[in-house]
């Protein structure tokens, strides 16, 4: 339970500019609009994440999604630059549609009727505690998403180079 | 006037609701990634509202995930982005209803 009029007014303002802003990258004709208003729901979400004293996510978020991967969204679209700049539906969008009305049916029904145990008070959760976690309890999974973000970069590396450049590196060993 | 754990999930739904019209009913590559990004972030907006409004034993764990959901989003868009570019790359488009062979 978070009391309060300003967290209560706060938790009300982001959650119309969070669905708002995602209901942009829906309707918004132009892809690079799309990510603009996907940036607006990474903020949107760092917002909530400070709304319930998660202070460092909220960093991490604004730092990992809108500065890294919402700037490597809009990479991928100016290089593909004859691809089609439209944020169009394919036929199937009257299927996907009844598909997420169906998930959200489900689920916001189920979230009403469940008797969560909930604090009556809750503690902000301490920094320090998470570090203490991460590598503490944690170790052996931080150490594999070090690995996973290794493979990946190597992964995206080899993907996207040029068969051109392939080319010259295949002359250069046979010139050795 | 107070706000509990249960509308912390139901703007956690709607946002994966969102995500998953967009993934699933985007004609550009790139669009239906952005539709996974949604989906992710309503997620980790669940699981936060976890660690912190729910009774637990080990309420940090919940943030702890969301670290890792962070991290592995990440590399998932990193690779999938490469993944389009090299597809535009034969192809010429990401359009996802006309790349559906296999071969190049």
């Amino acid at each position: 339970m978070i009391e309060g009029a300003g967290p209560v007014a706060a938790f009300w303002g982001l959650s119309v500019l969070t669905l708002a802003a995602a209901g942009g990258v829906i309707v918004s004709r132009n892809l690079f609009h799309a990510v603009l208003f996907l940036i607006l729901v990474f903020l949107g979400i760092a917002g909530f994440f400070l709304l319930l004293s998660a202070d460092f996510l909220a960093m991490a978020q604004i730092i990992i999604y809108v500065g890294a991967i919402a700037v490597l969204i809009l990479f991928a679209i100016v290089l593909t630059p004859r691809a089609s700049r439209d944020n169009g539906e394919t036929r199937m969008a009257p299927a996907a549609l009844v598909v997420a009305i169906g998930v959200a049916g489900l689920l916001i029904p189920a979230i009403a009727d469940t008797d969560w145990r909930t604090l009556a008070s809750a503690p902000a959760l301490p920094l320090a505690d998470l570090g203490r976690e991460l590598l503490g309890t944690w170790v052996l999974p931080f150490q594999l998403a070090s690995v996973l973000l290794t493979a990946a970069l190597v992964g995206a590396v080899m993907l996207v180079r040029s068969p051109r450049e392939e080319q010259e590196e295949l002359e250069e060993e046979e010139r050795r | 006037m107070s706000i509990s754990l249960e509308h912390f999930l139901t703007v956690s739904t709607l946002l994966f609701a969102l995500g998953l019209f967009v993934a699933l009913s985007k004609r550009n590559a790139v669009a239906v990634l952005m539709g996974v990004e949604l989906m992710l972030n309503a997620s980790n907006l669940a699981l936060v509202a976890f660690a912190r409004l729910a009774e637990s034993a080990m309420a940090i764990a919940g943030q702890v995930f969301v670290v890792f959901v962070i991290t592995v989003a990440a590399a998932e868009v990193a690779v999938a982005l490469a993944l389009a570019v090299a597809v535009y790359r034969t192809r010429e488009t990401i359009d996802v209803d006309k790349v559906t062979t296999l071969r190049a």
